[in-house]
């Protein structure tokens, strides 16, 4: 799928062209909380700057991808290059959700400076914060900027002393400005030119060029986004990838402004995209550096990460006859984000599906959703696990990504669970619901701080697992909505582990099992017992649903025998219209799956796993 | 079969009466209560259309004049339309009756006219059961209304009754079958109560009937019907030996049959079609010699053999064994000839057999 916007009527922005010096350039990210302005901004910066007009602006032009825009959030990173009196700015968007920190990284590493984006009426939040921290240990310049000063609930000058205090920035360099009306646009522009530095580097030495973003384009295969360190990148280049190893042909290198604009080279400093008739994102993945495969340079830049997965779940075709087409989707879409693996693997219940890991649980959604949409399939989702760590009684270590894989209780001698390290900054007001969540998931604080009298930062080790079902979703519901959260992983911690397997019509149905904390099975095993005793319909027979931990039952429900299941009257001879309702009740059983002789509608495998509790 | 020849295929007529004075709860059928205005002109082109269509007609084995409320008008307006029909010696001719409009005239009218069955709306005879149902009538209005059909000399008596509306205890449900059977009837109907979208009832659900419920009041119906004598011939008629309804069966035999009026239904030679649903509609049509037809459908013959069997289902003559999955057989017995029918159990989940039933080419008739 191609990822390109559309090009827009105007190819050329005021001054945007063209190779200039480093000294004329500065490269920055914008950091800003969902919601806070950080796409209106954007926009606003492309008309100002004449890169796009304004009748042809789309509203939101960065966010190009249709679940970006219906989700109001970014998951690639994208670049534009723009002129400012003089100066040649480039933009680089970064995504906007905590399962893509790496990608922030990596688009950081790109920048010189970043725009601190703020919403004058509700102030810094905690993933901001974190991204914030992020661009201050790699040295960056922050031009702090408070938004959306139109609206009547703003107060720049308390959110500005909360930016002082936390960040230690003085709040006499707080801009204020309204991305919606464009007022203060240019000043802030100004301000990016003075105090962001501009890019250092040795154009005589040796290639070295970061790629911070990769998409597949079916036409032009890999297209990336380069900021080149040292050196020169030039069309025609045979280039090196130095951590994937492959040696590809510079097809092609230019500049978005923000339609792609071809260029000879670009030099130090300088932001673009390269084309070098890649078919994989995997052998250019965020983080790779590029090298001259002639004159390479000796060692890589910093910062290299494989992103690993941190959440699992088996994805399965509704039809089981579209196992070939889920698996030619996953194929394809991984070659759009390398950091989706997946995995063949068989369930009793459901069949031939896929193991497939995840960022985290948005990503997760965001994946499962283009599949469906993209390539029309209609999918079932067991429940997401984490990757436990089992040392079996032979002093065996393995990592379990599937509950179903759990050793027997018998063969394992101890299990850890991945940790993470949470960040939490909440109105005070809602403090003791967030720690009232945060102990009902395991969590242990390390620290309070208050950032002002009326915002808490709270900081959490929880566990990932509990961090996966619904934290987010329960946290914003229990501070309306103000909570904000950031993680960072924090290794693995033994812990008293059992899977709760579901037995249906006395089979164990393995896409239900689930590994949690002893002390939460039984609660688990009764809640998720009672939803699915409601959304299993009564079948011609009684179906007992039981919760148990190895051989023990430790609850039960029963579905009973449905007894009435019959069309009454025939009104005027109408027979259509009863075989029409046979019909579709016989369509309805095809949305089941038969497990054994039970029929489980689809929707219960999605809804039994969401529990509310 | 009592004197219609046994050789002569059935043909049905319905005729669709639209007019009701009052429109119960949990009616979803094509009725009117505000149209008494378009009574005679609508009565006038059934007839037409019966004259019309009786050119191309085999003999008529019955005609079932249902609704509605066939009683709401004249007699002499209904004899009209059955005067245009080729009857077949012995025809079953029906009139659908609301108790609370019966008078001995009307029936001697009908009696005189050729009608030999008539069918009581009775429902419940229970008054806050009726209540429930959103129906008006009298329960004794019922005790009046049989007498009336019975004084007129009319052979055949059929009550209607509803259960399982959750304001109707097992005891009430009980009283209204015994009641029901106190007078006599030869053939009573009982259907479960069904909440059909867009009714008062149907959009309520603190009316809807509850399942379990119904199914214990089924069994009682059924035991208290085989008790005093009836026999089930279809999973919601019991009838005396020999006095099922012609025209009913005609339906779950898939025969052929014309529908008279608006929203009435028609199948011939295959082919199900049904005429427009208003009154005005059809006046407006017929008075122009147009078309009545509002939709269709053609099965082919899969399909066919499938509904064949799915009606044959629901009645007492059942399928041919070959046609049921095992997974459901413990809710068949046989009836004879390497058929099965369902049992009470069945019955009460006839739609899940249904859609299971096999229509291989062999093993079907």
């Amino acid at each position: 799928m191609p990822n390109v916007p559309p090009e827009p009527d105007i190819r050329q922005g005021s001054g945007a062209s063209g190779s200039s010096g480093p000294a004329s350039i500065r490269n920055f990210s914008i950091i800003a909380h969902i919601d806070h302005g950080k796409s209106t901004l954007s926009d606003r910066i492309l008309e100002l700057t004449g890169a796009v007009e304004e009748r042809s602006m789309r509203a939101q032009y960065l966010d190009s991808m249709d679940l970006e825009r219906e989700r109001g959030i970014t998951i690639k990173a994208q670049n534009v290059r723009v002129g400012w009196r003089g100066h040649t700015l480039h933009l680089i968007d970064t995504p906007g959700h905590v399962d893509f920190g790496y990608e922030v990284s990596r688009s950081l590493a790109a920048c010189e400076g970043v725009v601190l984006l703020v919403d004058a009426a509700q102030g810094i939040e905690a993933q901001t914060l974190a991204n914030c921290y992020l661009a201050l240990e790699a040295d960056l310049a922050i031009v702090p900027v408070l938004n959306k000063i139109d609206l009547p609930a703003a107060d720049p000058d308390l959110y500005a002393s909360e930016i002082e205090r936390v960040l230690g920035i003085d709040a006499g360099e707080v801009l204020a400005i309204s991305a919606k009306t464009g007022d203060g646009v240019p000043s802030l522009l100004d301000a990016i030119v003075e105090r962001i530095p501009p890019p250092s580097g040795d154009p005589h030495g040796p290639l070295q060029a970061l790629i911070f973003d990769s998409h597949f384009d079916q036409y032009r295969g890999v297209i990336s986004s380069v900021r080149v360190m040292n050196g020169r990148l030039a069309t025609g280049d045979r280039l090196r990838f130095m951590h994937a190893g492959g040696v590809h042909l510079a097809e092609e290198v230019g500049v978005r402004v923000p339609a792609a604009t071809p260029a000879d080279e670009l030099g130090p400093g300088e932001v673009g995209y390269l084309i070098a008739g890649i078919k994989d994102v995997a052998e250019a993945r965020s983080g790779e550096t590029v090298t001259s495969a002639v004159a390479p340079a000796e060692a890589p830049l910093e910062g290299y990460d494989d992103p690993k997965p941190m959440v699992f779940c088996g994805l399965y075709p509704v039809d089981g006859d579209e196992y070939p087409e889920l698996r030619d989707a996953l194929a394809k879409l991984r070659l759009n984000d390398a950091s989706v693996s997946f995995e063949p693997e068989t369930s009793g219940a459901l069949g031939f599906g896929f193991r497939c890991g995840f960022l985290g649980l948005l990503h997760m959604e965001i994946v499962r959703e283009r599949l469906e949409r993209e390539f029309d399939l209609s999918l079932i989702a067991t429940a997401p696990s984490v990757a436990y760590r089992v040392r079996t009684s032979d002093g065996d270590d393995v990592e379990v990504d599937n509950p179903s894989e759990l050793p027997p209780a018998a063969q394992v001698d101890e299990i850890a669970e991945p940790m993470l390290n949470v960040s939490i900054l909440t109105p005070s007001a809602y403090t003791g619901a967030v720690m009232d969540l945060c102990q009902s998931r395991r969590g242990s604080m390390s620290q309070m701080d208050y950032l002002s009298p009326e915002r808490v930062e709270l900081r959490y080790e929880l566990p990932l697992a509990e961090v996966v079902t619904d934290f987010f979703d329960q946290l914003k519901s229990r501070t309306q909505g103000y909570a904000s959260l950031d993680y960072d992983h924090a290794g693995y911690r033994a812990e008293r582990l059992v899977r709760v397997d579901i037995l249906l019509n006395s089979e164990p149905v393995d896409a239900f099992s689930a590994i949690c904390h002893r002390d939460g099975a039984y609660p688990y095993g009764k809640a998720i017992t009672a939803k699915l005793a409601e959304l299993i319909p009564r079948q011609l027979f009684d179906v007992p649903i039981q919760a148990a931990i190895g051989g023990r039952i430790i609850a039960r429900e029963t579905v009973k025998a449905k007894r009435k299941d019959v069309l009454s009257k025939c009104y005027g001879g109408d027979i259509t219209r009863k075989r029409k309702l046979l019909e579709r009740q016989k369509e309805g059983k095809k949305r089941m799956k038969a497990i054994g002789r039970v029929e489980v509608p689809n929707e219960a495998f999605v809804s039994a796993l969401r529990l509310d509790q | 079969m009592t004197d219609v020849d046994r050789a002569r295929p059935a043909f049905g007529v319905y005729v669709h009466v639209p007019f009701c004075t009052h429109r119960c709860d949990y009616c979803a059928f094509a009725t009117w209560t505000d149209r008494s205005h378009l009574v005679a002109d609508y009565m006038a082109c059934c007839r037409d259309q019966a004259r019309e269509l009786a050119a191309g007609m085999p003999a008529v084995t019955s005609v079932f004049f249902g609704g509605g409320t066939p009683n709401l008008v004249a007699p002499s307006m209904l004899d009209a339309v059955l005067g245009e029909l080729p009857l077949a010696p012995g025809a079953e001719i029906t009139v659908e009756c609301n108790p609370d409009l019966v008078t001995p005239a009307a029936m001697r009218a009908y009696c005189d006219m050729g009608v030999n069955r008539v069918s009581l709306g009775v429902q419940s005879m229970v008054p806050h059961v009726l209540a429930a149902l959103g129906r008006q009538h009298d329960p004794t209005m019922v005790a009046a209304s049989v007498d009336a059909v019975r004084s007129a000399g009319i052979g055949l008596l059929n009550l209607d009754l509803i259960f399982g509306s959750p304001a109707e205890s097992i005891a009430d449900c009980e009283r209204s079958l015994t009641a029901a059977i106190a007078f006599g009837p030869d053939h009573l109907s009982v259907y479960g109560l069904t909440p059909e979208p867009g009714t008062l009832l149907g959009d309520d659900p603190s009316r809807h009937p509850d399942d379990d419920d119904m199914a214990d009041k089924y069994v009682i119906v059924d035991e208290m019907l085989e008790q005093a004598g009836f026999e089930m011939y279809e999973i919601s008629n019991w009838a005396r030996p020999g006095a099922h309804c012609r025209h009913n069966l005609l339906y779950w035999q898939q025969g052929s049959y014309a529908g008279i009026g608006c929203a009435a239904h028609s199948h011939r030679n295959g082919r199900r079609f049904w005429s427009v649903r208003t009154p005005e509609r059809y006046i407006e049509a017929i008075r122009a010699a147009a078309s009545v037809e509002a939709g269709s459908e053609s099965l082919d013959p899969d399909e066919r053999r499938l509904e064949a069997l799915q009606l044959a289902l629901r009645t007492s003559a059942g399928v041919p064994a070959a046609a049921v999955p095992d997974d459901v057989a413990d809710l068949m017995m046989p009836a004879g000839d390497g058929r099965l029918r369902l049992t009470v159990q069945g019955r009460l989940l006839a739609n899940e057999v249904a859609i299971r039933l096999h229509h291989s080419p062999h093993g079907t008739e």
